[in-house]
């Protein structure tokens, strides 16, 4: 076996900037094994929570990342302690990406209190350190992204914020907004279109004037990689961190992906797109199998331990599977609980009528209270 | 002293910012141009760019930016130059900041202040003149504060700094430039806070209790002088805080008067009057009514520009006095 091999990527669209990220991606058997871990979890993580929706244990919106996670596995390989990122509600993956584990992803979803949220924020609010989520209303993570690195440099932590949207919030005006206000104050922002061809149902080019999105940060510079392959997002996030540590951020990165799933569970995803499409991404472009052959072909790792690398995450992901559907969910006490960060004194916290009423308490860490 | 409001909300935001780092200042207009109405006069030179920041005309944007910066441990204060363009960026108010800690079970606290003036204004019309009081007051979360004095303002804007959660903080235009007696204790002591959710007795009385917030106070201070020269004693709550409402300073006030009305410049429907009203029917001080309460509010219009109907809109020291006599059946 190898330790290390060299591939070639495709050569990412460059715009507005000096430099680009080499094609050229040197990938470690060490690298190789995590990257493909820690994809084939979140696969076999969205998998069960498709299947656990589909068995009603699952409420409400679930959007899944299935097709897409080269580009939280690849954009997280790159950070370093202490960057930061914030997205919309496909965020599972990430959830995943930045501490929790699957039990924690897939206990939220199914409302348990072993959930990252301890089950009351559910599919699209979940937190870890460092991610500030999980953003429910399309775009509005956009601005909040930018104050995160706003934040960063007024404590000059020499951090950046990963600033995560899909084409279809690509046009948020909000999204402008804090592109113009990163620019204006170099702010340490990588605003990252995920570009998965479908806003809901509809395709970019019904929505979007210009659907180069990584052109649309006007005077930003500007990257696009194939959000298909870990490495080429791995080495393209490397590239746009170092723009911002070096102090020529902000940058906007689109990544070229595809999602396999509908928007949401109750999509099936085929009326604005034809089966075969999916067909012949899944066959051609999937990021795991791609990947999968490339480090067999290099001799990175053999077939027997991927295959028992499979084993063991089936089997982690049906462990939390079972405890995200046995697992209780919170104690009704926790009803009127961490509204506030603060103690409300004697104030009482109004139930369904005005004979029901709940003490408030702060339960939780509250990051921000000192 | 006499203290402007204007001043007692600048040294209020200019004591905080030398005590904690983390605070700072955006908005449109706050830094090289010292304010719209002159809030932040002199903190731009004091404290720079980075602690005081012009922004663009974006209030979704800078909104946005502002919540970001609370979650990564900052403590913004977000200044809309008036609330009517804090519509532009509720969703960030409303989803972001005030949802966060409790979707995140107690996790992520967000320290926000998004403070301006608020309410009607003087011949700019419909767009230009609006209370937001109910609008925000009515999503848990938040913490919603409204100060009438210059003494509040210091205090209530000091507190709101301070708070770990998102406050919403609803000045008044017309109230910036006028004076009020400060004592010289509560402008020395900088660590002088007023409690967020406790309501001030402005005036004891005992023939009726008058409940206002903001610029209406001074209103039934106005209608409290008016009728004491016919005998009648009115008792003035200052609410301060119309979120968490102090309810039970109301119910005991109601209790010792058995007369309630309501003074607002918001309109009627699901007004803080209909709240109050509501609250009272909801507590044994209901039965302790000699006369339903009576609410007082803009009129359920949009502002219209003209003087004479502009000050048909809003209800005045007379409107307040007429209508307690006929609370109190008396001519």
């Amino acid at each position: 076996l190898s330790t290390e091999h060299t591939f070639e990527t495709k050569p990412s669209l460059m715009h507005r900037a000096e430099t680009e990220p080499s094609a050229t991606v040197s990938l470690t058997r060490d690298d190789a094994l995590k990257l493909y871990r820690r994809m084939q979890t979140i696969r076999r993580m969205e998998t069960a929570a498709g299947n656990l929706y589909k068995e009603k244990a699952i409420r409400g919106f679930c959007h899944l990342y299935s097709g897409q996670e080269a580009n939280c596995v690849g954009m997280k390989a790159a950070l370093i302690e202490g960057d930061s990122v914030i997205t919309a509600y496909r965020c599972h993956g990430w959830t995943y990406e930045m501490g929790a584990a699957p039990k924690e992803v897939l206990a939220e979803l199914t409302g348990k209190v072993s959930g990252c949220a301890r089950g009351k924020g559910g599919s699209m609010h979940m937190y870890a350190p460092n991610f500030y989520g999980g953003n429910g209303i399309v775009g509005a993570q956009c601005p909040m992204g930018a104050g995160i690195a706003l934040a960063h440099k007024y404590n000059k932590t020499g951090n950046v914020c990963l600033t995560l949207y899909g084409d279809g919030a690509a046009n948020q005006g909000q999204l402008f907004e804090a592109m113009n206000m990163a620019a204006l104050w170099d702010l340490p922002v990588i605003f990252i279109c995920e570009n998965n061809h479908y806003g809901m149902g509809t395709a970019v080019s019904r929505s979007s004037h210009n659907t180069d999105y990584y052109t649309r940060g006007d005077l930003i510079q500007g990257i696009k990689v194939d959000g298909m392959d870990v490495l080429a997002v791995r080495e393209a996030t490397r590239w746009a961190a170092e723009q911002c540590r070096n102090g020529n951020g902000p940058v906007v990165m689109e990544t070229e992906t595809y999602r396999y799933s509908g928007h949401s569970m109750s999509d099936p995803g085929t009326s604005y797109r034809t089966r075969a499409e999916i067909q012949e991404v899944r066959q051609n472009r999937d990021p795991i199998t791609s990947f999968r052959d490339k480090i067999l072909g290099a001799d990175l790792v053999t077939a027997d331990e991927l295959k028992e690398m499979d084993t063991e995450i089936r089997k982690e992901i049906d462990d939390a599977v079972h405890a995200a559907k046995t697992d209780p969910e919170i104690g009704m006490e926790h009803l009127s609980y961490d509204i506030y960060s603060d103690d409300l004194g004697h104030n009482m916290v109004r139930g369904v009528s005005p004979f029901v009423q709940l003490p408030h308490k702060v339960t939780g860490q509250a990051v921000n209270r000192k | 002293a006499q203290v402007t409001v204007r001043d007692a909300l600048n040294g209020a935001m200019d004591e905080e910012m030398a005590r904690d780092e983390r605070v700072f200042l955006l908005g449109e207009e706050v830094a090289q141009y010292d304010g719209a109405y002159k809030v932040s006069r002199g903190l731009w030179k004091k404290y720079g760019d980075k602690r005081v920041m012009d922004t663009p005309i974006t209030e979704s944007g800078f909104a946005g930016i502002a919540v970001g910066a609370a979650f990564a441990g900052l403590r913004p204060i977000c200044e809309f130059m008036t609330f009517n363009f804090s519509m532009q960026a509720i969703d960030q108010v409303i989803n972001s900041a005030a949802k966060t800690f409790y979707m995140s079970a107690g996790l992520m606290n967000v320290p926000i202040v998004f403070r301006g003036p608020n309410g009607a204004a003087a011949g700019v019309a419909a767009q230009h003149s609006q209370c937001f009081a109910s609008w925000y007051s009515s999503c848990p979360g938040l913490k919603v504060v409204s100060p009438y004095s210059s003494e509040d303002a210091r205090g209530l804007l000091k507190a709101s700094i301070r708070d770990p959660d998102p406050v919403v903080f609803l000045e008044n235009e017309l109230m910036y430039g006028t004076p009020f007696e400060v004592k010289d204790e509560m402008l020395q002591d900088r660590d002088f806070v007023l409690p967020l959710g406790k309501a001030k007795i402005e005036r004891p009385g005992k023939h009726v209790t008058l409940v206002a917030f903001s610029r209406p106070v001074g209103i039934c201070l106005e209608a409290a002088d008016l009728l004491a020269a016919e005998g009648i004693e009115c008792e003035v709550v200052n609410l301060r805080t119309v979120r968490p409402l102090d309810i039970d300073t109301v119910l005991q006030s109601v209790t010792k008067t058995h007369h309630c009305l309501t003074v607002e410049q918001g309109w009627p429907q699901c007004g803080i009057g209909s709240e109050i009203a509501a609250r009272i029917m909801e507590s044994p001080a209901f039965y302790e009514l000699d006369y339903p309460v009576t609410r007082l509010c803009g009129a359920d219009l949009p502002m219209p520009y003209a003087k004479s109907l502009e000050d048909a809109s809003l209800p005045t020291a007379g409107d307040v006095a007429a209508a307690v006599k006929k609370a109190l059946n008396v001519s």
